[in-house]
Parts: C-alpha cells; structure tokens; sequence
C-alpha cells in the first residue's frame, strides 16, 4: 500500500484511491475509486526512475481492462458503483487485461440484451403479449417470436404462462423486447413453460453460480431426482420433478444453497440421498 | 410497482400442495412459522418476527384531556402502517382497502375486548387522562400481517412502562424517569388473531397462510383469543360459506395456538426483564449480533423427506419390468413401422430437448404401472375406446393421426394401450380446453 500511500488524494470523492490489485476478494463500498495496475506502477515511487520509459504502445500491451458489473470508468480510474466484493479474472488468451467487477448481493433484476429468462404473462393485446420479467417495466413479445409461428397459426399461450425467453432490447430508455427464438429462427429451448411444477425466485447471485459451468450443486442436485429445471436470468427457477415432493424438496434445497457453505450442503445432499 | 402477477403454474401447484396437505416450506397444516420477539432500548418497543413478516410495534403516551363523555377513562389509538419497503406492491396511494381492513380489525381486537384498563389510565377525572398510541409498521410481508400485528400490539403494550403520577389533594405530580421507576400498564388479558386460509370453497384450511397461499386462497377467517379461550373478536373475508363446526373447530384450534403464542410472549417479556434487572445489554443491536455483512445464517427449514422413502418403496415394490413393447417395432406395412404409441404435441413442448423426451419416458413408464395397478374391468372400457382416432396435434399443419388395427392385439400391447389410455384420457380434459381456447 505503500505506492497508494504516496499517490495524492485527487479523486472527485475525496477518500484516497486504492490500487484495484491491493483490494481483490475484499468488500468495497460505492464512492471508492480504484487504481488499475498500469496506472500504478506510473505513479509508483521513483518509478520512472527504476523502470525504462517505454515511448511506443508496448506500455499499452496489457491491454483492455474490461469493467465488469458494479464498477464505471471515472477518467482513468474505475469507480466503485454498487458494495460488494471485487473480483478479477485474468485473462485467457493472453490479451486484454482481464475483468474486473463487484461481486453484490441483489433480487432486482434489470433487463440486459441477451439474459434468458423466465416471464410471466400478463396480458395480449393485439400482437403482442405483455411479459413481466421483474423489470420496472413488462416486457413485450411478438406472436411470431415463437419458432414455427405464422400469422395464421399462433402460439398458444395464455396470460399467466410461464415464457422462457432472451431479451433483444433491453435498455434503460424503452421497455425490454423479447423473443423466443434464436438467431437462426429455431426455439433452441426457448418458449412456454409447460403446466406444472413451481415457480420460485431466488437472488440473482445464486443464479449465476448455478449457471456458472461445471457448477457443483446442480451436478448433486441432479442426481437426486430426475427433474426439468428452467433458470431464469431474472432471479427466477421453474422446478417440476415427478410427485410434490420431490419439486417441494428441490425447491427448498435450492433456495437453501444460497446460504449454505460447502460442507454444509454435501452434509444435506447425503442425508437426502440416503433417505 | 405492480404486484407481480402469479402464474397459472404457481397457482396450479399450490393448490395441488395444499390438496395433498403439503405447505412451501414443509409446515404441516396447523403449524405456525417462527416466532422471534426481540424488544429495543425504550420500553414499548419490539420487532415481532413471523416467519419472514417482521411489525415494529412501539407504544407512547402522552397527557391529554378526556373525551367528554368518558370523563374518567383513557384514550387507547392504534395504527398500523404498511411501509413502502414491506413490499414493492404498497405505494402510498394504494393500499388503502387493505389497510382499513387491517386498522379495523385491530382497533376490535385490542379495543373492544378491553385487553387495557383505560379505568388506570385517569389521572384527574375530566381533565387529565394518559393517551396510549400504539403504533405499528410492517416492515416486510410475507404474509398473514394480522397476525404479526396483534402480537406485536399487544408486546409493545406489555413491554411499555409509563412514567409515575402521584396525586395528593389537588396537586398531580408527574415524576419523570429518573425519579421514580416508570408503571407498567394495567393489562387484563392478552387477545391474539389466528388467521384461517380456506381453499376450494371451504374443503382445506391453512393455518398462518405465507404471501404465496394468501394470494390463491378462497377466504379468510379471523379469530381473535386469549388464553383464558374467551373470543374477542372473529371476521370471516373472502364470502365463502363455512359450516358450523367448521368454524368451531378453528376455534378450538386457534384456542391451543393462542396458549402456545401466549407463553411465547411471556417467556420473551421475561427474558428481556431480567437482562435489564441484571444490567446486561439489551435492544435491537444485541438480537441481531450474528448477521454479518458478508454471510448469511438462515434458520433451518424443517424439509420432511419420511413421505419419500415410503413411496419410493411402494413404487419399487409394486413396479413390474418395464414392458417390452417400448422397444419392439410393431411393423403396419412393409416400410412404416411404429414404436410405442407417441405423445401429445403440445405447442409448448415442441422446442424442448431430448431430456425432456427422457423424462416424459420415465413418466411414461410410471404410468404404465399405475395401468397395471388398475382393475381389468376399467381395462375393457379403455380399449373399446381406442377405435376413434387419436389426434396429437392442435396444429393445423401436422395433422398427425394415428390408424388402429382391426385386428385384437396381443396382451402385453393391450397393456401399453389401456395404460397410455389412462394418459390420454388424463390429458384430454386438458386438450378440450385447448381446443376450446384455439377457437377464441
């Protein structure tokens, strides 16, 4: 912290800017600004001293910082927006300086173009139907957004369906538009949801640690029962398994997993198993 | 904010839960959520948690001139408020059938059955009396609020102490807290609401309902009690009719219940008497010590998996192989052959993935043994019925229909037919309603 230490305070809040390095996994508050490692190293102590001054790019070949969710670019510095952990990734390929974001708790969700997620119908009027996605505002979705939709032969959807859909609109100036079909016109999944099973909703956090790749509690989860899961990007999970119970079961086990730590949840998951 | 919607699959499931007497949350029908008291630095105030229903109650008085035509009695008001952020449907301009409902039915309950002597509550007849206010706020709705709120009124009422008055002649003087300890006040019984759901006209009732069933009930009844099971106040909502002894016997339950929240309650005003006898650190700051920024403690919810073990067994014991058909061709010509007898197309079901055809397989075959269980004389009847045509499809562009043979089928097939006749006959009132909805 010693590089920060001697950086003067010039950030618009006032508060001393912390290196985004020094500050990973670590809880961070809206107002604070952070600095990215190039810029570091710049401000560092004798370091044009110490280091050659590169003229060319090469001093830029680190490449892009892509800011993540929960942070904003403020001049050259990233600017905390939302409290949360940070995170980083590093890069994959070598290019690119990696992500950063703010790892938050949240339940509301806010339309982003290409989430999929689970809505419920509230209304048809006409050509469209109202979707409601748990935005500030319904989203609205053709009858020809389905796959295999002509005018004449319309969906058979009615209000109060569940629709799995991706958004192709989703910005803060209009309602959200989305559809139920892919670039290339198939369904690929997408479309109503069938009659039974539940509908609950969980925060958005778990979600995206559910639909992380090779995420742990679904491989558990689904060897208990067979099951249908639906994940909506919106914070909502259509569960049906084969009796009530079960789904009863599935639904609590995964709303449960919010809060539970590791071992805590194989403890569970064996007793279920066992039972 | 508009009230999320509840969608017809929710609805569908809940109903179908509370058919087989199974909750959300694993409760059995008569079974209360968690109650958590927990009380604040002042005296009167307390946070009452039902399950996740938090009410903030707090009590205050103040000297005031009676009421003309009750000279030498107190002035009780109550007031419950439903905060913005209890949930995204309350805004401040539209809550208002609800929350008269809800004022109504607590001023009767706490009011009326003279839980509070208002004859203590005289200081100088006609001119001086204590104003008692009681006011609440829901702070997050999770359901059943009338409940919640009469606990939390009737806590903040036994919690409060109000400051000492002595009157000697003519003069009143009114001792201020650090010169005389503050009185409790004069509190006969303790009256609490019990709220009864009732689903399908009547037919299941739900003790304590969560937001969920609250939204897919046919009514509500209202039962105020205290321990000595003397009703104070009782309100039926929602126009379904009740017989009888079906009200008799909510009260006798609401009877045990309220026992049961009473000792709560006692306990509770307890516990907090003696942390501040003893001189411990007491108030909301001290109840919520485990809660910290970044990890959760979530109570554990009690999830009863004994039903799953036995029907698992029965369905193992009583399974038989499955039956070979499933994958025996059965060749019609030369060059069409069919396999196993298909499934309804459903406009919904037409995108999904191979998984769901696996598991309507395995459902497939769950069915099949639920054929078998069946009588033979139902048996007969489904095959007479396998001559009409079997459409699958409402599309008009796949008219998929398939032909029955004239001929008698073997005996295993007439198994697979009779038992995906019970499918069918089990999905054709769905399929009528379908048709009749393509028509509109």
């Amino acid at each position: 912290m010693a590089e920060a230490a001697s950086v003067p305070a010039e950030s618009l809040a006032g508060c001393r800017a912390r290196a985004a390095r020094t500050v990973l996994d670590q809880v961070v508050l809206p107002g604070e600004e952070l600095l990215l490692p190039e810029q570091e190293d710049g401000e560092g102590p004798g370091g044009a001293g110490e280091r050659p001054l590169r003229l060319n790019a090469a001093a830029r070949s680190r490449g892009r910082v892509v800011c993540g969710p929960g942070l904003r670019r403020c001049g050259d510095r990233l600017l905390v927006t939302k409290c949360g952990r940070l995170r980083h990734k590093e890069p994959g390929s070598g290019s690119g300086g990696g992500v950063y974001w703010v790892d938050s708790q949240q339940k509301r969700y806010v339309p982003v173009k290409g989430d999929h997620v689970i809505g419920i119908v509230t209304a048809k009027s006409g050509d469209i139907f109202k979707v409601d996605v748990g935005g500030s505002e319904p989203a609205s979705l053709s009858y020809l957004a389905f796959e295999g939709a002509t005018k004449r032969n319309r969906p058979n959807v009615q209000v109060g369906d569940l629709i799995y859909g991706q958004f192709v609109v989703a910005n803060k100036d209009m309602e959200p538009e989305m559809v139920c079909i892919d670039s290339c016109g198939r369904a690929n999944g997408m479309g109503v949801i069938g009659q039974d099973g539940l509908l609950f909703k969980v925060t958005l956090g778990l979600i995206r640690k559910l639909l992380a790749p090779d995420c742990e509690i679904l491989q558990e989860v689904g060897k208990l029962y067979p099951m249908e899961i639906v994940f909506g990007m919106n914070g909502r999970i259509w569960v049906k398994a084969k009796t009530i119970q079960q789904t009863l079961i599935l639904a609590n086990i995964l709303e449960a997993c919010e809060h539970m730590t590791t071992d805590q949840r194989k403890q569970i998951f064996s007793r279920l198993a066992e039972s | 904010m508009k009230e999320t919607p509840m969608s017809n699959c929710e609805r569908r499931f809940l109903l179908r839960a509370i058919e087989e007497k199974k909750r959300l949350d694993g409760r059995q029908t008569y079974d209360y959520r968690n109650i958590k008291i927990s009380f604040g630095t002042d005296y009167g105030c307390c946070i009452v948690e039902l399950g996740k229903t938090r009410v903030l109650g707090q009590v205050s008085c103040e000297l005031v001139s009676p009421k003309l035509n009750r000279a030498t009695e107190g002035i009780l008001f109550f007031n419950l408020e439903l905060s913005q952020m209890a949930a995204p449907a309350f805004e401040p301009g539209r809550q208002s059938d609800l929350l008269v409902k809800l004022n109504r039915l607590l001023e009767r309950c706490l009011r009326n059955s003279k839980c509070i002597d208002t004859e203590s509550l005289c200081v100088v007849a006609g001119e001086k009396v204590w104003q008692i206010r009681v006011d609440l706020h829901l702070l997050n709705h999770d359901g059943n609020i009338i409940d919640a709120a009469s606990i939390a009124a009737i806590v903040a009422l036994c919690h409060f102490r109000r400051p000492d008055v002595s009157v000697q002649g003519d003069e009143v003087t009114l001792y201020t807290l650090e010169e005389r300890d503050p009185v409790p006040l004069s509190i006969h019984h303790m009256p609490i609401c019990v709220s009864f759901a009732f689903f399908q006209q009547g037919t299941y009732l739900l003790v304590d309902p969560s937001e969920r069933e609250e939204r897919v009930m046919d009514g509500l009844l209202v039962i105020a009690m205290n321990k000595h099971r003397e009703i104070c106040t009782i309100q039926s909502s929602g126009g379904i009719m009740l017989l009888k002894d079906q009200v008799l016997r909510c009260s006798k339950i609401a009877g045990v219940k309220v026992v049961e929240i009473t000792e709560l309650i006692q306990r509770a005003l307890e516990n907090d008497q003696k942390v501040r006898k003893e001189g411990g650190k007491f108030g909301f700051a001290e109840s919520m010590a485990n809660q910290r920024i970044t990890a959760f403690k979530m109570e554990k919810a009690p999830i009863d998996t004994s039903d799953v073990e036995e029907k698992a067994e029965e369905i193992i014991s009583e399974a038989e192989p499955p039956s070979e058909v499933v994958s025996k061709p059965v060749l019609w010509t030369p060059g069409t052959a069919q396999i196993g007898e298909g499934i309804e197309n459903s406009w919904g079901h037409l995108e999904d993935s191979e998984k769901e055809d696996e598991d309507e397989g395995g459902s497939d075959e769950a069915v099949i043994l639920d054929g078998v269980k069946m009588d033979p004389g139902v048996e007969v009847s489904n095959i007479g019925s396998q001559d009409a045509p079997i459409v699958l499809s409402d599309s008009e562009e796949e008219e998929m229909i398939i032909l029955e043979p004239d001929k008698n089928p073997k005996k295993i097939r007439t198994q697979t037919i009779s038992a995906t006749q019970v499918k069918a006959a089990s999905k054709k009132p769905v399929k009528k309603r379908k048709k009749k909805r393509a028509a509109n």
